[in-house]
């Protein structure tokens, strides 16, 4: 049990200090070689919820021969109970748009799109005056760049990368077979670089200050810090930028509100950590941490005692089952049978061994689905009928 | 080609394959299979099913066969337990979802998601079924396709079929997650879409979901009348595809055996279409020639080229949706199927002294598309509804084994008179490219006095598979009476597969072209592919039906229609010419302009 309090908090993403101008143009001074290794020496990872090393993504996509390539700021920000993305492009756009382009002079493209969740239509207005403004300032310093946005039609899929591009191109939002990658074949076919809004926006800071101010937060595997979605059971819900690698112990200590019973990491597709295992629990990428680390796209839901973990999961197997863009089949049926198995279970009409039936369909689910969303059911699934099954059952 | 082979390892075996090859292409190279659902060989890769997931050493994630390319020193297994356990998870998945009521199922015994079922001895229902939590609703307001929800597996193959295939796009996949389904515009029936009936999707659906509608026990009840003489017609590219609903190999020639199948079913005159399309090609070809006069000696201007050909229903609905504009391009000629049934209430009534309100007209069909072209309101001409039932080849397959006939061991028959006799033309009707070739066979004749100038009359420029296929013939020393044709190049063109005949509409449009005269055919492949014929259709099995027909062809005594000693004796007897009075009321038909959703 940690007994010193640790949490860390850091103020990067939206300190404001009206210098997108000038770290624009020195970042247009550097080489895209320089850009890219000072990306990759400060260990940044995607922070989607994937964790893709966003240097490599940068590196891959810039070494490609195309006619054509594109920058995506993916703001379809759809995880539940993750809210920072709609913060930072309404409180720092220029941050993010400043870390677009330079993607843009790194990889060789002079088109940038912002796919803009549906739900966020209010935040376009402001961002078109700030993107005009911004291009003027390009067309100053001779950077060949343009950024438009494409609106979302509220989808949660298309927020997985190639579900996202098909909507772009005017088709129905349903996720590619990969291979191909969006680094080689994205958008249009084209190779493109698809960055989360919190992800450009440390690229910013790192652009700002140099890698190393970045990779000295955090611990190892996961450097720097992160901005946390903090909702549920606690007295101060909000955004919250927090050093990686902290304990969930530490973590509740300073959000919970003396009841916690257990927390949601990473929003409906991410785990559910009871209790007892906040100590053991650290929030950041997985690799060698001590005890237990998970992925993270931000969320973090607190649910105190008086809150039914049942109704919890089946309120994110219906999210689930509806927001399934449904064309493959472990994810479209698999979450209906999750869903109406665990009120059958409930209801006493399937026993209680039906519940290691549906875990074994999540790992079937993990194991086969076309994406993401199919593949992370198992995440909220699993780790709340193993640590609560009794009341899954009665 | 010494592109440089890649290493893997496919269940211990080391195999060298061709970089690109996809790991399903790479075990069946190998002799195992690995099975599948939404992929065909039609198509492009889906991997939406998940059925084919195979492992990948190294990978947690199984991967699906069907979309994933092999990589140097992969390490594939395909029948590990992990993906024998995701594997009979899906199967179950999808028949908890599906209808899975099989003993009442018009695919009961040809069904791929039920041999899956079989292949993995799925006993018991392990999943909570699905149907009974939703509502279903049963699309049957088309006269030729029905569409049962609920026993769609989203495999999207019809979608896909529908939109590659034939870019119409009346299908396609709305809602998400546990709602998605496929469907058509504003869910409309499928009647009041763009749908043109070709029934493709049908032909392409692994499941019931997308079935013909069938008219058997119609057309078993007719028989059992004894106040019904009823009369059956075949077409041509019926007698190359039958034969594997009964036991013989694709591509094998059966015409003998389904005329005495349908003598031993009952029907009172067993026909032929091919004498009509004999007849469509004389009236068709005289057609194009005079529009040809018209417009190079008349220099009429309102005469419409390059003329397009009318066989073909799903062709026709589609130019009345998609380019109402070019209706007058195509040929007046009402399809063989129509002619037939003209005049088979009228000519052969006469001859045969019946009653037409007594006589049944039957037709089996390639093709879904005829049933709704039979119902067509302008196909009334013998005062009576001139075909009355279409039956698929399938729907023929499944009354031949009603009937508990032996099909492979009947003896060859022939067809009745009269209008049983045909030519080599009319048999190539059944193929892309055939119409032309036929009509070219006539048409040159007509207007030079001699034959085409081809190697056994075998005009290889239209034959094929490629989507579009141009060619033209020069015209050179013709009869005084076409003299203004000499030097002339016709020029034609030949698609099949609506997306085809998209691209030749869309030249046309253009200005890019200058055709004389254009073939379509809905099917890819022409009629032998149609969405009548057995299932699975595919490539391979579209070829060996395209050499079955020409075979037929190059057997036949006679290959030109107008040498059709039955249609001479027609036109002696009762139509006295082409493009005669009489021929312009029972033969030649109008179009209807429709809305494009």
């Amino acid at each position: 049990m940690a007994t010193t309090y640790q949490l860390k908090r850091a103020d990067f993403v939206f300190k404001n200090e009206n210098d997108w101008e000038q770290v624009l143009s020195s970042i247009i001074r550097r080489s895209p070689q320089e850009l890219i290794n000072e990306l990759i020496s400060s260990e940044l990872k995607g922070r989607g919820g994937a964790g893709f090393p966003t240097g490599l993504k940068w590196k891959i996509t810039s070494e490609l021969k195309a006619d054509q390539k594109y920058v995506i700021c993916n703001a379809d920000e759809g995880e539940p109970g993750t809210f920072k993305d709609r913060e930072i492009l309404q409180r720092v756009p220029y941050k993010v748009l400043t870390a677009m382009a330079a993607c843009g002079y790194v990889i060789g493209s002079n088109e940038g799109y912002i796919y803009l969740r549906g739900e966020y239509k209010f935040l376009e207005p402001e961002l078109l005056k700030v993107i005009d403004e911004f291009e003027y300032f390009c067309k100053e310093i001779n950077l060949d760049f343009k950024v438009k946005i494409f609106m979302g039609s509220g989808a949660y899929i298309c927020g997985e990368e190639t579900a996202l591009f098909e909507s772009m191109e005017g088709k129905r939002g349903e996720p590619r077979n990969k291979p191909p990658y969006p680094s080689t074949f994205g958008y249009m076919g084209k190779p493109t670089v698809i960055n989360n809004v919190e992800t450009l926006a440390h690229a910013f800071t790192i652009f700002k200050y140099g890698a190393k101010k970045f990779y000295d937060l955090g611990v190892q595997y996961s450097r720097g810090t992160k901005l946390f979605s903090v909702s549920g059971d606690t007295p101060k819900p909000g955004i919250y930028e927090l050093e990686l690698g902290m304990s969930l112990q530490d973590f509740v200590y300073e959000f919970g509100d003396g009841d916690t019973k257990a927390v949601q990491v990473g929003g409906a597709s991410g785990f559910l950590v009871p209790r007892k295992k906040f100590a053991d629990t650290a929030i950041g990428y997985q690799g060698k941490l001590t005890g237990i680390s998970l992925p993270t796209g931000g969320s973090m839901m607190l649910f105190n005692s008086s809150r039914s973990m049942f109704n919890v999961l089946d309120n994110y197997l219906e999210f689930f089952r509806e927001e399934s863009c449904g064309q493959c089949t472990p994810c479209r049926v698999g979450c209906q049978q999750l869903l109406i198995g665990i009120k059958a279970v409930k209801r006493g009409e399937r026993p209680a061994t039906y519940l290691d039936k549906l875990l074994r369909l999540t790992e079937t689910m993990q194991y086969t689905a076309k994406c993401g969303l199919g593949q992370s059911v198992a995440n909220s699934f699993s780790s709340i009928v193993e640590n609560f099954r009794e009341e899954m059952i009665y | 080609m010494t592109a440089k082979k890649i290493n893997i390892t496919l269940n211990g075996y080391n195999l060298k394959v061709d970089p690109g090859t996809t790991i399903l292409d790479a075990a069946k190279m190998n002799n195992i299979n690995i099975p599948t659902l939404c992929y065909h060989k039609d198509l492009c890769v889906a991997g939406n099913c998940r059925v084919c997931v195979v492992e990948v050493a190294g990978q947690k994630r199984l991967s699906a066969a069907c979309a994933t390319p092999v990589e140097e020193g992969m390490e594939i297994l395909t029948n590990s337990l992990k993906v024998r356990n995701s594997r009979k998870h899906i199967i179950e998945l999808l028949l908890a979802e599906h209808n899975a009521d099989c003993t009442k199922c018009y695919r009961n015994g040809n069904c791929e998601l039920q041999e899956l079922a079989s292949e993995y001895k799925i006993m018991t229902q392990e999943f909570i079924e699905l149907v009974p939590y939703k509502t279903y609703t049963i699309d049957m307001y088309s006269p030729s396709i029905i569409k049962d929800d609920s026993k769609c597996i989203r495999c999207q193959r019809c979608v896909r079929t529908c939109a590659e295939l034939q870019g119409v796009n009346a299908l396609t996949v709305s809602h998400k997650g546990d709602k998605m389904k496929i469907t058509t515009f504003l869910e409309k029936p499928m009647n009041s879409v763009v749908c043109t009936n070709c029934g493709q999707c049908v032909n392409h659906c692994p499941t019931g979901a997308l079935v013909e509608k069938n008219y058997i026990e119609e057309v078993w009840e007719a028989i059992a009348n004894p106040d019904k003489h009823v009369v059956v017609q075949t077409a041509p590219a019926v007698r190359v595809g039958l034969g594997e609903e009964l036991g013989f190999e694709p591509g094998s020639r059966t015409t003998g055996k389904m005329v005495a199948a349908l003598k031993r079913l009952g029907f009172d005159s067993v026909l032929d279409t091919d004498f009509t399309a004999d007849l469509t090609i004389v009236e068709e070809g005289t057609e194009l020639l005079t529009r040809l006069k018209k417009a190079l000696v008349d220099k009429d201007e309102s005469v419409k080229l390059p003329m397009a050909t009318s066989c073909s229903p799903g062709w026709i609905k589609f130019i009345e949706h998609m380019y109402p504009e070019y209706l007058g391009n195509l040929s007046t000629c009402k399809s063989p199927q129509q002619m037939f049934g003209a005049l088979v209430k009228t000519y052969y009534a006469k001859a045969r002294n019946l009653e037409p309100d007594k006589i049944v007209s039957v037709s089996i069909m390639p093709c879904t598309a005829k049933k709704f072209e039979a119902s067509r309101p302008e196909m009334l001409d013998s005062g009576y509804r001139d075909v009355d039932y279409v039956l698929t080849t399938r729907e023929l397959a499944i009354m031949i084994k009603q009937a508990g006939l032996n099909f492979m061991a009947l003896e060859d028959a022939k067809f009745d008179r009269l209008m049983g006799e045909s030519t080599g033309a009319g048999v190539i009707f059944g193929a892309t490219g055939g119409v032309m070739e036929a009509a070219l066979r006539t048409a040159y004749e007509i207007v030079t006095g001699r034959d085409v100038p081809f190697k056994n009359l075998e005009i290889t420029p239209v034959r094929g598979m490629e989507g579009v296929r141009e060619a033209s013939i020069k015209i050179e020393n013709p009869k005084p009476e076409w003299a203004f044709l000499d030097g002339v190049e016709l020029k034609c063109a030949v698609a099949h597969g609506l997306v085809n005949a998209k691209k030749v509409m869309d030249a046309i449009q253009s200005g890019q072209s200058d055709f004389h005269f254009v073939e379509v055919m809905a099917c890819p492949g022409g009629c032998l592919g149609g969405g009548g014929q057995p299932i699975p259709t595919n490539p391979e099995i579209r070829q060996k039906r395209a050499q079955a027909i020409y075979a037929e062809d190059a057997a036949m005594p006679i290959r030109k229609s107008h040498e059709n000693p039955e249609v001479q004796k027609l036109y002696r007897d009762f139509l006295k010419e082409p493009l005669g009075e009489l021929s312009h009321r029972l033969l030649h038909t109008k179009y209807t302009r429709r809305e494009r959703f």
